[in-house]
């Protein structure tokens, strides 16, 4: 089979940036920790959560210095808690699970984005620099009130 | 424009014709239903209208996705494998392969026709994604099934007549149009199974009531290992057409045989073990083979750039063959005022920053940034509903003349490019819409909200005014299309010749090695990879000990 000289450069070129391209992806996600949600393992029965432990108190807790750990359900068509508030510059680690059906939980200008699946448990871990309030939102189909749910995270 | 060249083009058989053309009207009639339900959408997520006679929004945003994504592009895609297989293996179809072709085609009308009527009744509004444990009615999911299996029929008949060709052609390459559309074909089945067995092993008992439990998680990773795959089986057609088809209508060579086929088994290869991309930002499956399905998925890069030189170093070598000088001269030497070459075109052209996003998509921790935001829905609206969709109008307009005897006057042909500029400016508008306030943060699969007059979702209200003035365009570009068909079918009779691009340099037929037809090696290779890259995630999902999920219905 023939393959022209300039394709051979063409390809080899776009080869060559894929390689370089997927070794930043790789070092971006090991080496600086910006990797996808739940490098660990957990879960729950889904129809039990609410007995479960940390789900039977869900709300935000202070873990130590400006670590905190946030417990939320996501049901349709809410989060419980629906309020939280945390001071700036607070880590949040978020725990999220659902009693029903698959939903969402997105953070609109922060990298907090991720499925929340029933039986499984959800990581994501971010700090909240700047005060404001944080919108949070479903954004997996959920059923007739999917747009109506929602929760805030208030930083002081 | 329309060259009459008998002796090297005979028309097509009527009984042959009639099944491209049974498959080509069911796609364009979900192309108008579908239109329909996504003009109200748009028009519901701006917040200018209620829906009225209780219907839901996320009861059209299931019909949208289920006959624009599924319903249209699996009926043309079939129909035109069909009319490609006909035209490069011989004159006719084989009795075999048409009684198929029919078989296929009233199992899969069935489905589909089952699955719009529960979805019109709101008992299966789950989106074209269908999650569990959102419970549809079981009926839904057995006309899924109808819908995939009549593929698979359509699938033998295709493959019943490549194997009377290889046979009656010992030692030589097939056509290249018929290799593609085997290529294309083995994806789609492969693909399938993935979906296939998810809806009989865990929806169908499930949803009737007789087990009690799903299990979500293997349920989704079915899903989506059919989901990537399948966008492939809209693209490879698109592909087929600018390989072979195109360098024909501007009169030039196509660049290389082998390289293009080449190009179609690395999709085949890259495209399936690739789905956990999809996935990237769900609990359950470990970050290292996420990671190493990013890998994978990456790899179909490599066909996407061989693709991209073949065009162009066709399209420059035709405008050099006329005279043409300097880097960019042969620009002018093309066809622009030909709708057979101006909508694909533009297809190829929109692909390209369509490609770029589903780079961004599916890198790693980049996705965390426009993972179920509008910028997903911008893409494929850039993907599927331009490059491919207008690839697929571009080819409607010589293959309904040619299946039905007649042909495309220059008055349609103006419409035709009109039709072409009304969809690309809607598109644009809408899909550039969508793709900023995807990054501002606005969730894909919403109706519209303020989330209580929250500040940042306030802000994205105007862009989703844009989306309907785009959507709106795009539905005045719907029914022109419609109007077009219609004209097609009534257009004056003659012959239209079916047209596929001779290879540059003749010899290089010779030069196609004979591996690249040994299926078993390569079906060989597509399962170790798809082993690899799922086996151990999937005992891993299924030894976790979750619970499983009963039923919701949330709608």
């Amino acid at each position: 089979m023939h393959i022209h000289r300039l394709e051979k450069i063409w390809l080899m070129f776009g080869f060559a940036m894929l390689v370089v391209f997927l070794v930043v992806l790789g070092i971006g996600a090991y080496a600086f920790g910006m990797g996808t949600p739940t490098s660990h393992h957990h879960s729950v029965d889904p129809s039990k959560v609410t007995e479960t432990a940390p789900f039977d108190q869900p709300g935000i807790r202070h873990v130590e210095g400006s670590v905190y750990e946030a417990n939320l359900i996501a049901y349709a068509f809410g989060y419980n808690p629906d309020k939280m508030e945390v001071p700036a510059g607070a880590t949040v680690r978020f725990n999220v699970t659902s009693t029903d059906v698959v939903h969402g939980f997105q953070i609109p200008g922060t990298i907090v984005n991720f499925m929340v699946v029933p039986g499984e448990i959800n990581h994501v871990e971010y700090t909240f620099d700047e005060p404001g309030e944080y919108l949070v939102l479903c954004n997996e189909y959920c059923g007739i009130g999917h747009e109506y749910m929602y929760t805030t995270i208030v930083v002081n | 424009m329309m060259k009459i060249t008998m002796n090297e083009t005979t028309p097509f058989r009527k009984a042959d014709g009639s099944l491209v053309i049974a498959f080509l009207l069911v796609a364009y009639g979900a192309l108008l239903i579908g239109g329909i339900a996504g003009l109200l959408q748009s028009l519901v997520r701006a917040g200018t209208i209620t829906l009225p006679f209780g219907i839901g929004y996320y009861q059209l945003l299931t019909a949208h996705g289920v006959l624009m994504a599924l319903v249209f592009t699996t009926y043309f895609i079939i129909g035109f494998l069909y009319s490609a297989v006909v035209r490069t293996t011989g004159r006719h179809l084989l009795t075999g392969a048409l009684r198929l072709g029919w078989v296929g085609f009233g199992v899969m009308t069935i489905g589909t026709v089952i699955a719009t009527v529960f979805i019109l009744l709101n008992q299966a509004t789950v989106l074209y994604t269908f999650y569990a444990p959102m419970k549809a009615s079981p009926w839904f999911y057995v006309a899924l099934v109808h819908v995939v299996v009549g593929s698979w029929i359509c699938g033998l008949g295709l493959f019943l007549q490549y194997g009377y060709y290889r046979k009656h052609h010992p030692g030589k390459p097939s056509p290249l149009l018929t290799f593609m559309a085997v290529v294309t074909m083995a994806l789609w089945i492969i693909a399938t199974l993935g979906v296939a067995a998810a809806v009989l092993i865990q929806f169908i008992p499930w949803s009737f009531g007789w087990v009690e439990t799903i299990n979500v998680m293997v349920s989704r990773t079915l899903f989506w290992y059919f989901g990537h795959p399948l966008v492939y089986f809209w693209l490879l057609p698109a592909y087929m057409c600018w390989y072979a088809i195109i360098p024909k209508i501007i009169g030039g060579k196509l660049f290389s045989d082998a390289l293009a086929r080449l190009s179609f088994l690395m999709f085949l290869i890259f495209s399936i073990p690739v789905g956990f991309h999809h996935q990237l930002m769900e609990p359950g499956i470990s970050p290292t083979w996420k990671y190493i399905q990013v890998v994978l998925t990456f790899m179909v890069i490599i066909p996407s750039l061989m693709t991209a030189f073949s065009l162009f170093a066709t399209f420059e070598r035709y405008g050099r063959s006329r005279g043409a000088k300097g880097m960019f001269g042969w620009w002018k030497t093309l066809p622009w005022k030909d709708v057979r070459f101006f909508a694909p075109f533009m297809g190829m052209l929109i692909f390209i920053p369509a490609g770029a996003g589903g780079v961004i998509n599916a890198s790693n921790q980049l996705n965390a940034t426009v993972h179920n935001t509008l910028f997903i829905t911008g893409h494929f609206h850039l993907t599927v509903a331009t490059s491919v969709a207008l690839t697929f109008f571009g080819i409607t307009y010589w293959l309904v003349p040619a299946m039905t005897g007649r042909v495309l006057t220059p008055r349609l042909n103006k419409l035709g490019i009109a039709q072409t500029w009304v969809w690309v400016a809607g598109m644009t508008i809408m899909s550039g819409a969508m793709h900023i306030v995807g990054l501002m943060g606005a969730p894909r699969r919403t109706a519209y909200t303020t989330y209580g007059g929250h500040a940042d979702a306030t802000s994205w209200v105007p862009y989703q005014v844009a989306m309907a003035v785009g959507g709106t365009i795009l539905f005045v570009a719907v029914v022109m299309m419609t109007v077009n068909i219609v004209m097609l079918l009534r257009a004056p009779r003659g012959f239209t010749e079916y047209p596929v691009a001779e290879e540059a340099e003749a010899a290089d037929a010779e030069r196609v090695p004979a591996v690249f037809e040994r299926w078993s090696v390569w079906i060989a290779v597509v399962v170790a990879l798809i082993l690899f890259a799922y086996t151990a995630p999937m005992v891993e999902m299924l030894n976790t000990g979750v619970p499983g999920s009963p039923p919701f219905r949330t709608w």
